[in-house]
């Protein structure tokens, strides 16, 4: 038996946070673990919000002529479910993977910097509820020569220039009112959160791998939260500074991207798909990751061209930053530079055809076992070609300049944003459910689920492509009823609801077997990485000792050997080491030290919301508010002590 | 599978949180580089009324310049006091180096109050905007600097005194703070001289 005695309590001028259950417990902890599931439950949360921004859109979308929502509603639902999807649902849901699977990938105890992930975890919050408290205090007026009405209702009081933000649209001038800047300071609070993440996770598979873990020895999902972090740390400095400018643009008079005052709005375009393409594959990657694990556990066969698929994933994150004028195409660059991201677009098809011929050659012949994760790792394969093959379509400048701006591109996004993504993200959900819960998902409800996205998906997101080149125009909020787009249009919110239903069977499942569930075993898939060779729930220690790793695959080479035909074959003392290994993750034998909850990373975080409230209304006092809760959050940060020991003791 | 009790295991031999200072280093190049590379473009376009020659003083920001070089040497003074265990020293200099980086802020501000009274205001036109924005963030970085010398200033006077180990510790802040310093020689050769 062991039991887990409290951390003695050192001095510091705040009394440390010691409780280890209830509320408190979660708003102070700096476990990875709880973080990452904080983080996804919270990034879920906003996925909802975001696909019922979806659905109203759709509502108003499915008659001709519809006027279930003003134009203004419109433009601020359509801006509201892009930024949302992307920077309060994917990315945070990708930051939950990195955060639970990260450390136990590379067999280490927490990440680099533990109150630093609080701390981004507790800013991605802070700066979420900030975006959306436009719905409460933001207003959004009508603009000089439009035709939008002076009075818009709460829906349509939030940010309303289009997620891209295209200056001079999100300027003063055209977006009146305070909605658009909720946008750009919100995502400036976001950024951050995602800039500390990411440091955090460089440092961490950097240094804190264990013995053994050699680079070339590190699972792909590893790799691929790797390159996702390089992407993030290079590419969001120039939208923070981009979002600056906008910001002094419209609130302090300058002109950066107004034309009247010298000014250049393409410039903005620039600065903000230099950051946008990145960003792309930034939603995707960690999707690419988690099936680079899924597949070749329930093919049961290694990862087929592990190095391959390591470099074609650093080959993407490298070349995405050179392929961002291929968003401008429809702007004006000069031919050259058309022709030149024409060409770069057509190369990064390159590594990312590489990625899906690794997979469908780890498929190959294996003995596949056809359950939830694996289906949805399957079906993110097939649309994501299809989403990547309609991608490549617009490296061709010509077609790309009839395409822009019209459904087609809608299409295109959501096949790979979601038909990859989120296909990717469910597949990890269900594939790592029994090692966060200790449960077992209900298989025939998790079948139903794929089954009913898939058909959603495809309904709602396959016809797009033909609206979009019989020519229905993305972001406008109504279309004529001669021009015949009607029936495409019911079947894509057909779709769109078929989708709603399949995430409550998702939500049904997920909530029902987190309770009721079998127990897991710590390794009910026979997989292949680290977090496979430790109890189901993980001990909030982690590993009990630190793990050697021998080579690629090390604890699939502790189960099975080959036979001369190179087919696997159990170990025979295979039942015998997992027994053990059991055992011995639940009776760690040594003094464990893990880092002390703290209340600090939250207060700091707390101040930036003021601090972004206080530039919108250019008041002094809420300034003043959020520097010293800055500064109290800072102090006690620096001032408290590091590290106490929890102290685990043997009592027979 | 065999275990051992090496947490944590640095297989890189750099401290963790050195390399955390390094990669946040690494991006703020590209917050530099991304304001500069706006600087440059909007100065060199054709925008009416005040240029930076018109206002500036090059004898006056080539001496706070100076005063903030200085200041780098003082922090090496300062970690060379602490390698050697003398925290008496390590103090002085890392109290030196603070208003070193104070006296540089002074100046800047009072630099800016001069260009206004002269009519270089923020909304003069772009190039004003895109001076004040990029030298603004930059005095930005050298104010939270001179808050992290003072405040490790402040955990120097406890009993335990410094180490070089352990949480804000002083080469985490000396990183930073060169930083600042060789970021200000690039911009003043691009924003000044050139």
């Amino acid at each position: 038996m062991t039991k887990i005695i409290e951390p003695s309590k050192q001095s510091s001028i705040f009394r440390r946070p010691s409780s280890e259950t209830g509320i408190w417990s979660w708003i102070t902890t700096v476990d990875h673990k709880r973080i990452g599931i904080m983080y996804g439950y919270a990034a879920f949360f906003f996925l909802l919000i975001g696909g019922l921004e979806a659905l109203i859109l759709r509502i108003q979308l499915s008659q001709p002529d519809n006027n279930f929502l003003t134009a203004a509603e419109y433009n601020a639902m359509f801006t509201m479910h892009g930024t949302t999807m992307i920077f309060l649902a994917i990315m945070p849901i990708s930051a939950a993977f990195f955060n639970y699977l990260l450390p136990l990938q590379i067999g280490a105890r927490d990440v680099a910097f533990p109150r630093l992930n609080a701390l981004s975890f507790w800013i991605f919050i802070f700066g979420g509820a900030f975006l959306y408290s436009t719905f409460i205090f933001g207003t959004a007026g009508a603009p000089e020569g439009g035709y939008l009405a002076e009075e818009v209702g709460w829906l349509g009081s939030a940010p309303n220039g289009g997620w891209f933000g295209y200056q001079p649209n999100a300027g003063m001038k055209y977006s009146p009112g305070t909605a658009m800047d909720y946008w750009a300071i919100g995502l400036q609070i976001l950024g951050i959160a995602s800039l500390i993440s990411a440091f955090n996770f460089i440092t961490t598979i950097i240094n804190m791998r264990t013995e053994g873990m050699r680079f070339m020895r590190m699972p792909v999902f590893t790799w691929m939260t790797f390159a996702v972090s390089f992407l993030l740390a290079f590419s969001l400095p120039i939208i923070a500074i981009a979002l600056f400018y906008v910001t002094f643009d419209r609130k302090f008079g300058t002109t950066f991207f107004l034309t009247e005052g010298g000014g250049d709005p393409i410039l903005w375009q620039h600065l903000f798909w230099l950051f946008g393409h990145p960003e792309v594959y930034i939603l995707i990657l960690p999707a690419f990751g988690i099936v680079s694990e899924v597949l070749p556990t329930f093919s049961r066969k290694p990862l087929f061209g592990y190095a391959a698929i390591v470099f074609a994933g650093f080959g993407i994150a490298f070349i995405g930053f050179g392929v961002w004028a291929h968003h401008m195409f429809a702007s004006a660059i000069s031919p050259v530079a058309q022709a030149g991201f024409g060409l770069s677009t057509m190369v990064i098809a390159v590594p990312t055809g590489v990625k899906i011929f690794n997979w469908l050659g780890t498929i190959w012949g294996g003995k596949l076992k056809l359950n939830t994760p694996m289906l949805f790792s399957l079906g993110f394969i097939g649309m994501f070609v299809i989403g990547g093959l309609s991608g490549v379509t617009h490296s061709i400048v010509p077609a790309d300049t009839q395409q822009t701006d019209t459904y087609y591109v809608v299409a295109h996004f959501h096949y790979v944003l979601f038909g990859g993504a989120l296909f990717g993200i469910f597949s990890g959900l269900y594939y790592w459910f029994p090692k966060v819960w200790g449960k077992m998902y209900n298989e025939s409800l998790g079948k139903i689920h794929f089954w009913l996205m898939m058909i959603g998906f495809n309904l709602t997101f396959g016809p797009m492509h033909w609206l979009g080149l019989q020519g229905q125009v993305r972001r406008t909020w109504v279309y004529a009823e001669e021009t015949n787009l009607q029936f495409w249009n019911i079947v894509v919110t057909v779709g769109a609801f078929i989708i709603a239903l399949s995430i409550i069977v998702f939500m049904i499942n997920w909530i029902f077997s987190k309770r009721n569930g079998e127990k897991a075993p710590f390794d009910p898939w026979d997989a292949r990485t680290l977090e496979w060779t430790i109890p189901s729930p993980t001990p909030v220690w982690n590993f009990s000792t630190a793990p050697i790793v021998k080579s690629l695959d090390d604890f699939w080479h502790t189960k099975y050997s080959e036979d001369e035909e190179g087919r696997a074959v159990k170990r025979e003392e295979a039942d015998q080491i997992l027994l053990e290994l059991e055992e011995d993750g639940l009776n760690p034998s040594e003094h464990i030290a893990l880092p002390n909850p703290s209340y600090f990373p939250i207060v700091l975080a707390s101040g930036l919301p003021f601090l972004g409230y206080a530039v919108i209304y250019k008041s002094i006092p809420l300034a003043l508010i959020g520097t010293v809760l800055l500064l109290i959050g800072g102090f006690g940060w620096g001032t408290e002590p590091l590290e106490e020991e929890i102290h685990i003791d043997s009592d027979e | 599978m065999s275990s051992s009790h090496s947490y944590p295991h640095e297989p890189t031999g750099v401290e963790t949180r050195k390399l955390g200072m390094w990669v946040f280093l690494s991006t703020e190049i590209l917050f530099f580089g991304t304001l500069i590379t706006t600087f440059m473009i909007f100065k060199g376009s054709d925008f009416p009324g005040m240029k930076l020659t018109d206002v500036y003083d090059i004898p006056f920001t080539s001496i706070s310049s100076f005063i903030l070089l200085m200041s780098s040497l003082t922090m090496v003074l300062a970690h060379n006091a602490l390698e050697a265990n003398d925290q008496e020293k390590t103090r002085v200099w890392l109290l030196a180096t603070a208003m070193l980086g104070a006296v540089f802020l002074a100046g800047q501000i009072y630099e800016f109050t001069e260009f206004y009274h002269k009519g270089f205001e923020l909304t003069t036109n772009i190039f004003s905007s895109s001076f004040y924005v990029l030298t603004g963030f930059h005095g930005l970085h050298v104010f939270i600097g001179v808050v992290l010398l003072l405040a490790l200033w402040g955990i120097g006077q406890r009993q335990k005194g410094l180490t070089l180990e352990g949480g804000m510790n002083l080469e985490f802040v000396a990183l930073y703070w060169h930083f600042v310093d060789i970021v200000w020689i690039v911009l003043f050769t691009v924003v000044y001289l050139i």
